[in-house]
């Protein structure tokens, strides 16, 4: 039914699709899978009418169509819901859902409203969201439920191909269950569905044929019952995962890093623990256990208000970031793009943004000195490519967050505490960065490691604590943490 | 069968929504939901009527009210169109100009061309619709700043007024004046009704158009809009047109009030329709905005001006005053969004 040849996409200089066949047959719903920058997102995209493409055919039914903008896709029957969001927060949810289509009256430019609340419920109904107010604002929606309205936006008419670009990142399994439902019946009805995803457990799942995109190229199509994990990933990689995380590592030293009774009322409470010198501390947590604002308490983003802080037995109390970084405290925070960038800054001035103390005599930049200092990260770091030139945000997610990260490693920091530091990032960046890990704690660094992602945080840590509901609530080595232990620690269960 | 119990808040809002057309279910749940921000705006209002009433003998007479409801044509039909602008994420500095240039277009189409009035109005309006598809196209189709843009058209076009007419322009054609200016209904001229009427019609288009709708959605997320297949430029550069149209229409009722038509006339009226929009409610940038508050943050403004202007305090105090209190403004809603 679909039939994509030779799709080519180019953002700049970087090649996001080089040539990328592509067929689906209607009813099927179809996986598409491949580390981060594969492309997945961008072939739908132009599938979508959301970007336009540099070359190659859309062919529907055998016939040649021309896509060239959203409108000309709906009109084929197309219908996408995004990774990012794409709603109007202070609008309704019925007007969010009807976007683009909304019902009008006799005369054709006037709105009906009554029928727009009434078709808005009918499908959140259907989607088995009956309950939701179709009046409130989106803004004013959790986000699971943004979700849901964004789901439901592409299921207002019905569509013949459906597009869910990694609908599942923020639903819970139970709202996860409902989509499940809505695709079996969405295909019962020959819809096509065309379904990214992270998650291959939730891939194998749910997808009758699973195509890999590697390199903005077509690597293989697959059905689930003729694969496995394993040899899923490793078409997506190009090569097995056989050592991910760092095996040999130096023993910890003395503590660097003493954390007594750290609290915010209504972030977290009596939060005691140490870091040594070359030690990794995991810390896992749910998302709401407190971890993050307890990091930024230790990097004087949020200041703590009670509790006591030392750094080499100093006792500290960072009132701003200044402070910390000062002392040699650095936080790599959750969202980059948010936090950690300039995005329209270069490598350069990004990496040098924490430093320019150092690399400046009075109060003008040192450029040779700069450039060396820049130069010296980019390389130890391995950022791709390595122009200290380059603008941020033409570079891949994995590349953006090295910047961070040697952004933070440009101050000479003592403690560093990564908030997330493998999210949005490819496999193969990932292992990198489990190495870079490991190397900078036997350089002598204190690490500690938040993350929600359970076999990294056992993969990497010398220690792992787990935080709920703004608590620590367990404590155990490397060796004698099992994922059942953890998990139920932090959900609170057993 | 009648429900003897007190009807519940859905069914309120049903009754408000069909009773109030044009003050819609979502405004209204909009006032509902207030903050502190608005409710002293109000304060502030009630405040500002209170005492114009208690030490000025003269505040109530019609004659002030007429007076009072003649001086806000001008600021109340600029600010509708520079909200329908704001709601769509823009800003539209380029209206004080296009108030002159329509004014003095009407002017002198009468006086020196001897064209009857209506078909003056008519050329004066379509100056106003050329500078809104203008602004409105540069932005729309190039993606420039709306701020930059409209300052530049600002200038531009104060230059093309001095090109057509470097004077003043009297019209000696009574009806130049009397037909907007003539009394109707007690001290309500046609160019008030014009203007009382243009709120109404603004909320209809806001509310309940699909453009309407899709202006303000755009102003919240353009990517979202875009990816739904609506047409973005298109509806962009349809605000930039309201305004523009609101503006000259504008022109044309202040230079008919006036009786005069002045090529300098117009300097800050941009300052103060945002700050009507952003007194009653809207979001600079995009994000909300109502035309009940517009209205609201019209008839402060009037009353200030015709306060200070009963008390006999100098128009630049004014202006002083207007400054702050958008900023006050801004201030106090700045963790809205």
């Amino acid at each position: 039914m679909l039939v994509m040849r030779g799709i080519r996409k180019s953002f700049d200089a970087t090649q996001a699709l080089r040539g990328v066949d592509f067929a689906a047959e209607a009813g099927e719903v179809h996986a598409i899978v491949g580390e981060n920058g594969a492309g997945k997102s961008t072939l739908m995209k132009v599938l979508a009418g959301a970007l336009a493409r540099d070359g190659g055919e859309i062919l529907i039914d055998g016939e040649a169509v021309e896509i060239n903008s959203p409108m000309t896709a709906h009109r084929l029957g197309i219908r996408a819901v995004y990774q990012e969001f794409s709603l109007v927060p202070h609008l309704s949810v019925s007007e969010n859902i009807l976007m683009g289509q909304m019902p009008t009256t006799r005369v054709r430019w006037l709105v009906d409203w009554p029928e727009a609340h009434r078709r808005s419920r009918e499908i959140l109904a259907r989607l088995g969201f009956a309950g939701l107010d179709v009046h409130q604002a989106v803004s004013r929606l959790s986000v699971s439920h943004q979700q849901v309205v964004e789901i439901a936006k592409a299921a207002a008419v019905e569509p013949r191909i459906w597009i869910l670009d990694e609908p599942s990142a923020v639903l819970s399994q139970e709202e996860l269950d409902r989509l499940f439902a809505l695709i079996r019946k969405l295909k019962s009805q020959s819809t096509l569905i065309l379904y990214i995803s992270h998650r291959l457990d939730e891939v194998f799942q749910v997808a009758d044929r699973i195509t890999v995109l590697k390199d903005g190229l077509h690597v293989g199509t697959v059905r689930p019952g003729a694969t496995s994990k394993p040899e899923l990933i490793r078409l997506m990689v190009g090569r097995t995962l056989s050592e991910v995380y760092p095996q040999s590592r130096r023993p910890p030293d003395g503590p660097l890093l003493e954390v007594d009774h750290l609290g915010r009322p209504g972030a977290f409470e009596s939060v005691t623990f140490s870091v040594a010198r070359g030690e990794i501390l995991g810390v896992f947590g749910l998302v709401g256990s407190g971890r993050s604002a307890m990091a930024r308490a230790i990097f004087g983003a949020e200041p703590a208000e009670t509790g006591t802080i030392r750094i080499e037995g100093q006792s500290l109390r960072p009132a701003s970031p200044r402070q910390a970084v000062a002392q040699g405290i650095a936080l790599l925070t959750e969202d980059r793009k948010r936090d950690g960038l300039v995005m329209h800054l270069s490598v350069r001035d990004n990496v040098s943004l924490s430093s320019f103390g150092r690399l400046s005599r009075s109060i003008v930049i040192d450029r040779a000195r700069q450039d060396s200092a820049v130069l010296a990260k980019t390389r130890q770091l391995d950022i791709r490519p390595p122009d200290p030139g380059r603008l941020v945000r033409y570079l891949s997610g994995g590349n953006q967050q090295k910047v961070v990260l040697a952004k933070w490693l440009m101050t000479e920091a003592r403690v560093l505490i990564l908030d997330e530091p493998t999210r949005g990032v490819d496999v193969a960046t990932k292992v990198e960065f489990y190495q870079l890990i490991g190397d900078l704690a036997d350089q002598g660094l204190a690490i500690i490691l938040i993350s929600s992602e359970l076999p990294e945080v056992l993969g990497m840590s010398d220690r792992i604590l787990v935080m709920r509901d703004g608590r620590i609530v367990g404590e155990s080595t490397r060796a004698e943490a099992t994922e059942e232990a953890i998990l139920s620690r932090a959900a609170g269960v057993g | 069968m009648m429900d003897a119990s007190p009807p519940s808040e859905s069914k309120l809002r049903g009754w408000w929504r069909r009773g109030r057309s044009w003050a819609t279910g979502a405004e209204v749940r909009q006032l509902a939901r207030r903050r502190w921000i608005d409710y002293a705006f109000l304060a502030a209002f009630l405040l500002l009527i209170i005492l114009a009433a208690s030490v000025s003998d003269v505040f109530f007479t019609s004659r002030n009210l007429g007076n009072l409801l003649r001086q806000i044509v001008t600021n109340g039909l600029i600010s509708l169109g520079m909200l329908v602008v704001i709601l769509s994420g823009g800003i539209d500095l380029s209206v004080g100009p296009i108030v002159a240039f329509a004014g003095i277009v009407t002017a002198g189409m009468v006086q020196l061309q001897g064209l009857p009035l209506p078909v003056a109005v008519v050329i004066a309006l379509g100056v106003g619709l050329l500078a809104g598809t203008f602004n409105g196209y540069m932005i729309a189709r190039f993606k420039l700043q709306p701020f930059i843009v409209t300052l530049a058209t600002l200038g531009a076009i104060r230059g093309l007024i001095y090109v057509y007419s470097q004077t003043p322009i009297t019209p000696q054609d009574p009806v130049f004046r009397s037909a907007f200016g003539t009394p109707l209904i007690g001290p309500v001229t046609l160019s008030v009704l014009i203007m009382l009427l243009a709120f109404p019609v603004a909320a209809f288009f806001l509310r309940r158009t699909t453009a309407g709708r899709a202006i303000e959605a755009i102003g919240g997320n353009e990517e979202a809009v875009r990816l739904a297949g609506i047409n973005v430029r298109a509806h962009i550069m349809l605000a930039y047109i309201i305004s523009g149209l609101a503006a000259a229409l504008a022109g044309v009722l202040l230079a008919s009030r006036l009786g005069i038509a002045q090529p300098s006339v117009g300097a800050g009226f941009e300052l103060d329709a945002i700050a009507a929009c952003v007194i009653g409610g809207a979001v600079l940038g995009g994000g909300g905005g109502t035309v009940l508050g517009t209205f609201g943050g019209v008839l402060t403004l009037g009353l200030i001006d015709n306060l200070l202007n009963l008390f006999n305090v100098q128009s630049y105090y004014q202006q002083i005053l207007k400054g702050f209190i958008i900023l006050f403004a801004v201030l106090a809603r700045r963790r809205e969004r």
